[in-house]
């Protein structure tokens, strides 16, 4: 395509210049042509593309009513047949980034044109939709958004134009965790060992492997009476009734199982087992207390030194486990438990 | 494996039997094995009554 790219520009009450929080609640509107930082938008744009309108919403009309702000501001985009949407900067801002993630998102999958956000890396809207649409990295500053909005404007019209998109770092866009396959120059080792020399000179490598970023989980409050608490035991180490009925992964887990314990004084071997890839299970599987220690957990039940033992043990083979998916099945066992009543967990790993 | 929960902030965590038996050690006697088991227990109890 070699005519002009028209944008749509999508911005808040603040930036659109309707006003601060107190205009936070007004509903979707459009106007023909740019407002405030589509300025800058237009001669990033230059010959290449033209703000053929902007729309806009309020942060908490958006926040509050999100699919009924969504359906209106694409029903006022369409009028101007855009070819992009460019949602923001919307820097720190999490009502914001959320607003400029969800219209995009949308905008991509209702009308099949391509979208592009900025935000800040840690702004909330950015992990909710950094998979699913280019995120320019705007960082927290209002101060860059000149330059935030030149490399919006650079990338959307090359994914207009099907031009071939560039990595992360070049085009400055948060990475969606898409995985290429390219040709380098060198060999594996050899680049192992050029990283590993500029490293003790002190020179500048970079790894080809982004480390994983974990979230940190806030810990609990500590548990008050002992003798009134309701613990629960949980294992990463692959616990199964015997024939694994709910057929849970040995490894690479994406599920987990909830075995019934009520009654239960002690796991025998021939009723329990342990399936996990990432160690030797025969040890456990002669007595499965030792991987989760139901017959000591009787013992202090009956003596009182805890309230109850919950009725079920929730397993799961946590070898070679994906973050996404053990953050999940670790999130729906909490769920459950705390639903339960249950105050304390002993989770055994292996 | 300690330092990896303490890094994802699961910080009260102590250490186990070992890899294979988190809870037991195959190596004792039935007896001495059960005691174990109890003992590793009851510090866990402990530890979920901690300010960490």
């Amino acid at each position: 395509m070699n005519r002009k790219v028209r944008v749509v520009h999508y911005l808040n009450q603040f930036f659109a210049q309707i006003g601060g929080e107190d205009k936070a609640d007004v509903g979707p509107q459009v106007k023909a042509g740019l407002i405030g930082p589509g300025r800058a938008l237009q001669q990033a744009l230059g010959e290449n593309g033209e703000i053929v309108a902007t729309i806009f919403c309020g942060d908490n009309y958006f926040a509050e009513h999100q699919e009924q702000a969504i359906d209106q501001l694409i029903q006022q985009m369409t009028e101007y047949k855009p070819d992009l949407l460019v949602a923001g900067p919307a820097f720190e801002s999490g009502r914001y980034g959320i607003a400029c993630g969800a219209i995009c998102r949308a905008t991509q999958e209702r009308l099949n044109i391509v979208a592009v956000a900025g935000m800040d890396e840690d702004n909330v809207g950015a992990s909710l939709y950094r998979k699913h649409i280019y995120i320019i990295d705007s960082g927290a500053s209002i101060a860059k958004m000149v330059p935030t909005l030149q490399k919006m404007a650079a990338l959307g019209v090359k994914l207009v134009r099907r031009d071939a998109i560039g990595k992360p770092e070049s085009e400055g866009y948060l990475a969606r965790g898409i995985k290429h396959n390219e040709f380098a120059a060198k060999p594996p080792a050899e680049r192992a060992v050029d990283m590993l020399l500029n490293k003790l000179r002190g020179e500048q490598f970079n790894s080809e492997i982004a480390a994983p970023k974990f979230a940190s989980a806030k810990p609990a409050a500590p548990l008050g009476d002992l003798s009134s608490a309701v613990i629960a035991l949980v294992t990463d180490g692959g616990l199964v009734l015997e024939g694994n009925p709910d057929n849970i992964e040995p490894g690479r887990p994406t599920r987990f199982t909830t075995i019934p314990i009520s009654g239960v004084e002690s796991l025998d071997a021939d009723k329990y087992d342990a399936v996990h890839s990432g160690y030797d299970t025969a040890i456990a599987n002669r007595d499965p207390n030792r991987l989760v220690p139901l017959d000591t957990m009787r013992d202090l039940e009956r003596e009182g030194v805890i309230g109850k033992l919950h009725e079920f043990v929730h397993s799961t083979g946590g070898a070679h486990a994906a973050v996404d998916n053990a953050t999940n099945i670790g999130q729906a066992i909490a769920a459950r438990l705390k639903a339960a009543g249950v105050t304390g967990v002993i989770l055994t790993s292996t | 494996m300690i330092p990896v929960a303490k890094e994802v902030g699961s910080l009260r965590a102590i250490a186990s039997g070992g890899i294979v038996s988190p809870t037991g050690n195959a190596e004792l006697s039935p007896d001495k094995e059960k005691q174990f088991r109890r003992e590793l227990i009851l510090r866990a109890l402990d530890t979920l009554q901690q300010t960490v």
